[in-house]
C-alpha cells in the first residue's frame, strides 16, 4: 500500500516530520532505526491492516528537519510529544525498532500517557559490558550485512543492500545514509546509556519486548534486562536476526497484534 | 619562506605482518604490540632528532596530538615542546596542535599555550585542528554531530582568555565559567600566531580566512594529491578578496635526500613503505565517524585519507610510484630540490614542513636526511617568496646569522 505523506511543521517550522500514514483503526505510531531506508515497509502494511500507523522521518532523515536544534534524547522526546499533539494524538500505540525502540520507550518513560501499548523490537538504551552492542553506525557495508541480516544472501537482504547503478543516485543514496546515520548517532554516541534504566520505572502502558534469536546486533542477553526493568513487560523471542521486522513481518506482526488486540 | 621540521613520532616496531593480522593502526591497535622499553628509548631519540633539526638550522619544529594511534606516539603535544623550550633557543615551537573540543575545559588549551610561549619566550604557534575522526568521535568519545561546534566554541574561548583585559565570564553551550582568568598570559601580543590544521573542508578554508589564520594541509600523499585542496584554499581566499600572501598556508611533504637518485631508494624505501603500509593502515569503519564531516564538505566531493579507498590505492604502491604520485620527494639533491621548488610554487606555500623521519626510520638515517636536506635543499629554496610579509611567524623565533 502507498503511504499519505504529509509535513508537519513545529516551532514556527525551526522543527518539521515528514509523517507517512495508512491504514484504519486504534493509532499506533513507529519509530525507525539507523538501516531503514524510506520509511515504509511490509511489515507497517500488515498492521495498517486494523491499526491507523504513523511512521514519521527521524529529524534530519529525508523531509524531516531541525536536528541540529536537539542536542539531546531529552530534546528529542519532547520534540516527538510536540509532534504526537500537532497530529492529534492524545495517545497511541508506540512501537520501535532498536533506535526506534529507545525512541518509544523513552517517549512512555517521561510522557507515560502518549502510550497505550509500548512494543519495542529489540532496543537500544541499556548497556552491558560484557554484550556490548555492535556498532552499527559504523560498520563497512560487508559486515554490516551480516550483523544485520540472518542471511545476508535472501532476496530481502539484497534488495535492501541495492544501491543505485546511476552515479549521482548512487551518490545521493551514500549521502542519505551518512545523514540518516549521523542524526541518529548524534542521541547515542559513543555509548547508547543515556540514562534511560532511571526512567523505565515510569512506564505505565503494557510492553512487549520482542528479540530474534539470532539478533548479531543486539545480543538476546538484553531482552531479560529489558523485561526486568519493565514491569510486567512481556517477551516474546522469535527465529530471526536484527531485521527481524523485515525477515519475517508476518512473523511480527501477528505477534504484535496478539498483543495489541 | 619558512621551513619547519616535523614530527610524528611513529612507533616503529610493528611486526612484519601487522596490517595482514590487525585491522587498524589507529583506535584499537592491540597493546600486546607496544613495548614500553622500547618506547621510552624512542621518545628520546626523536627529541634527538627535533634538537639537531635546529641546529642545522630549521626555521621551526612541529609536534601535533594523536590518540590511541601507534604512528603517533604524541597524545599531548604540549609535553614534547615544553621539553623542546628547554632544548632549543632559537627555532619556532609550533604545536599542530591541540584538538580544541577534546579538553575539558578549553581553558586548559590557553593556559598550557601561555605557559609554553613564556617558557619559549615567545616562540609558540598555537595550532588549532578539529581533530580527526579517529582521534575525537573514536580515541575521545566526542559526538561527531557536535564536534564542530564544540571547537568553534572552545577557540572562541581560549581567544577571548587571551586577549580580554579582565576577568569574564563565558556562558558557553558546552563550557560555562563563571571566573574565565588564566594565569598566566602568553608572551606575544595579542596572542601567539595560530595556524589551523584542516584535512579539507569547505567551512575550513572560508573560517580560517575569514580570521586572518593560517591554513595548514598536513597530507601523507604529496603535493600532488596536495594541490586541489590548496587550490580549493586559494580560491575561498580569492572570492574573499583577501590578499594572496603564501605565507597564510601551510603544507607538509614527506623527503628523503640522499647523495644520488639510486641511494635514496637504497636507504629509504623501506621506511617509506612501512610508513604508507602500515602507519596509514586505518580500518574502514573508523575512517569517519557519521557526521564528522559536514553535509556542504560530502557535497564537495571531498574523500577522507584513510579507510578503504585509501587502503585500495595505498596497496598497490612501490617505491616508483610513492615517487611519480609525488608522495614523497626523493632523490639526490636536484632532483629534490627540483620537485620541492614545484611544490612550494604549485601550492603557494610560505610554511613548508617537511617530515623527515618516516615510518620505521632509525635515528642515524633520520639525522643524515636531515643534515642532507639542510645543507643541499634548504638553502635552494629559502628565499622563495621574496617580499611578502609573514605575520604568522611567532616573534620570538629567530633564524640563525
Amino acid at each position: 500500500m502507498t503511504p499519505d505523506t504529509r509535513t508537519v511543521a513545529l516551532r514556527d517550522g525551526g522543527l518539521t516530520f515528514e509523517l507517512l500514514s495508512a491504514g484504519r483503526g486504534a493509532p499506533l505510531v513507529y519509530f525507525h532505526s539507523f538501516h531503514e531506508r524510506g520509511g515504509w515497509s511490509p511489515f507497517l502494511d500488515r498492521l495498517a491492516a486494523r491499526h491507523k500507523v504513523y511512521a514519521p522521518f527521524h529529524p534530519g532523515v529525508a523531509g524531516s528537519t531541525g536536528v541540529d536544534a536537539l542536542e539531546d534524547l531529552f530534546d528529542l522526546t519532547l520534540a516527538y510529544d510536540e509532534l504526537l499533539e500537532a497530529v492529534g494524538l492524545e495517545s497511541a500505540h508506540l512501537l520501535g525498532h532498536f533506535f526506534g525502540a529507545m525512541v518509544a520507550a523513552e517517549l512512555g518513560a517521561v510522557f507515560p500517557r502518549r502510550a497505550r501499548r509500548l512494543v519495542l523490537v529489540s532496543p537500544l538504551g541499556l548497556w552491558r559490558d560484557d554484550a556490548p552492542s555492535t556498532d552499527i553506525v559504523v560498520l563497512p557495508h560487508d559486515d554490516l550485512m551480516r550483523v544485520l541480516w540472518t542471511d545476508p544472501q535472501s532476496p530481502t537482504a539484497r534488495q535492501w543492500a541495492m544501491l543505485p547503478e546511476n552515479d549521482a543516485e548512487n551518490v545521493a543514496a551514500q549521502i542519505e545514509s551518512v545523514q540518516r546515520r549521523s542524526a541518529m548517532a548524534r542521541f547515542v554516541w559513543p555509548i547508547p546509556d543515556k540514562g534511560i534504566c532511571k526512567r523505565l520505572h515510569r512506564i505505565v502502558a503494557p510492553t512487549l519486548v520482542v528479540w530474534g534469536d539470532t539478533d548479531r546486533v543486539n545480543p538476546l542477553s538484553y531482552a531479560e534486562e529489558w523485561q526486568r526493568r519493565i514491569k510486567g513487560a512481556a517477551l516474546s523471542v522469535l527465529p530471526g536476526g536484527h531485521m527481524l521486522i523485515h525477515e519475517a513481518p508476518d512473523v511480527v506482526a501477528s505477534a504484535v497484534e496478539g498483543f495489541l488486540k | 619562506m619558512k621551513i619547519c621540521f616535523f614530527h610524528l613520532m611513529p612507533y616503529r616496531f610493528l611486526p612484519e605482518d601487522f596490517e595482514a593480522r590487525y585491522r587498524s593502526v589507529w583506535v584499537d591497535v592491540p597493546h600486546s604490540l607496544f613495548d614500553p622499553e622500547k618506547t621510552s628509548g624512542l621518545y628520546h631519540e626523536y627529541l634527538d632528532e627535533l634538537q639537531y633539526a635546529e641546529q642545522v638550522g630549521f626555521d621551526g619544529l612541529c609536534v601535533n596530538e594523536h590518540h590511541n594511534n601507534a604512528y603517533g606516539l604524541m597524545p599531548s603535544p604540549n609535553l614534547m615542546a615544553a621539553t623542546l623550550t628547554r632544548r632549543t633557543s632559537r627555532a619556532a615551537v609550533v604545536v599542530l596542535g591541540n584538538s580544541l573540543a577534546a579538553y575539558n575545559p578549553p581553558l586548559r588549551v590557553a593556559e598550557e599555550f601561555a605557559m609554553l610561549d613564556l617558557l619559549s619566550r615567545g616562540r609558540l604557534v598555537a595550532g588549532f585542528p578539529v581533530g580527526t575522526s579517529m582521534d575525537t568521535n573514536f580515541a575521545y568519545g566526542i559526538n561527531p554531530a557536535t564536534l564542530r561546534e564544540r571547537y568553534y566554541e572552545a577557540h572562541d574561548l581560549v581567544i577571548q582568555a587571551w586577549t580580554r583585559p579582565e576577568m569574564f565570564s563565558f556562558n558557553g553551550k558546552y563550557t560555562q565559567i563563571r571566573y574565565a582568568n588564566i594565569w598566566p598570559q602568553p608572551l606575544q601580543k595579542p596572542h601567539p600566531p595560530v595556524w589551523i590544521p584542516g584535512g579539507g573542508s569547505v567551512e575550513t578554508w572560508e573560517w580560517t580566512a575569514k580570521m586572518d589564520y593560517v591554513y595548514c594541509y598536513l597530507s601523507y600523499f604529496g603535493y600532488k594529491r596536495g594541490k586541489a585542496t590548496m587550490d580549493g584554499f586559494w580560491d575561498v581566499v580569492g572570492r574573499m578578496g583577501v590578499e594572496d600572501n603564501p605565507n597564510r598556508a601551510g603544507f607538509l611533504q614527506l623527503v628523503c635526500v640522499a647523495d644520488t637518485d639510486a641511494e635514496a631508494e637504497r636507504l629509504y624505501a623501506e621506511h617509506v613503505h612501512y610508513f604508507y603500509q602500515k602507519c596509514l593502515h586505518v580500518w574502514e569503519g573508523f575512517a569517519e565517524a557519521p557526521g564528522y564531516r559536514t553535509l556542504k564538505t560530502m557535497q564537495a566531493g571531498i574523500r577522507p585519507q584513510v579507510g578503504a579507498e585509501a587502503r585500495r590505492i595505498r596497496q598497490s604502491l612501490d617505491w616508483g610510484k610513492y615517487l611519480d604520485a609525488g608522495y614523497v620527494i626523493a632523490g639526490g639533491p636536484e632532483t629534490v630540490r627540483q620537485q620541492l621548488t614545484e611544490c612550494v610554487q604549485s601550492l603557494r606555500v610560505g610554511h613548508l614542513m617537511v617530515l623527515l623521519q618516516i615510518g620505521s626510520m632509525p635515528k642515524d638515517l633520520t639525522l643524515h636526511n636531515t643534515a642532507l636536506f639542510a645543507k643541499e635543499v634548504m638553502p635552494h629554496i629559502r628565499e622563495l617568496w621574496p617580499g611578502y610579509k609573514d605575520r604568522w611567524w611567532p616573534s620570538g623565533a629567530t633564524r640563525d646569522a
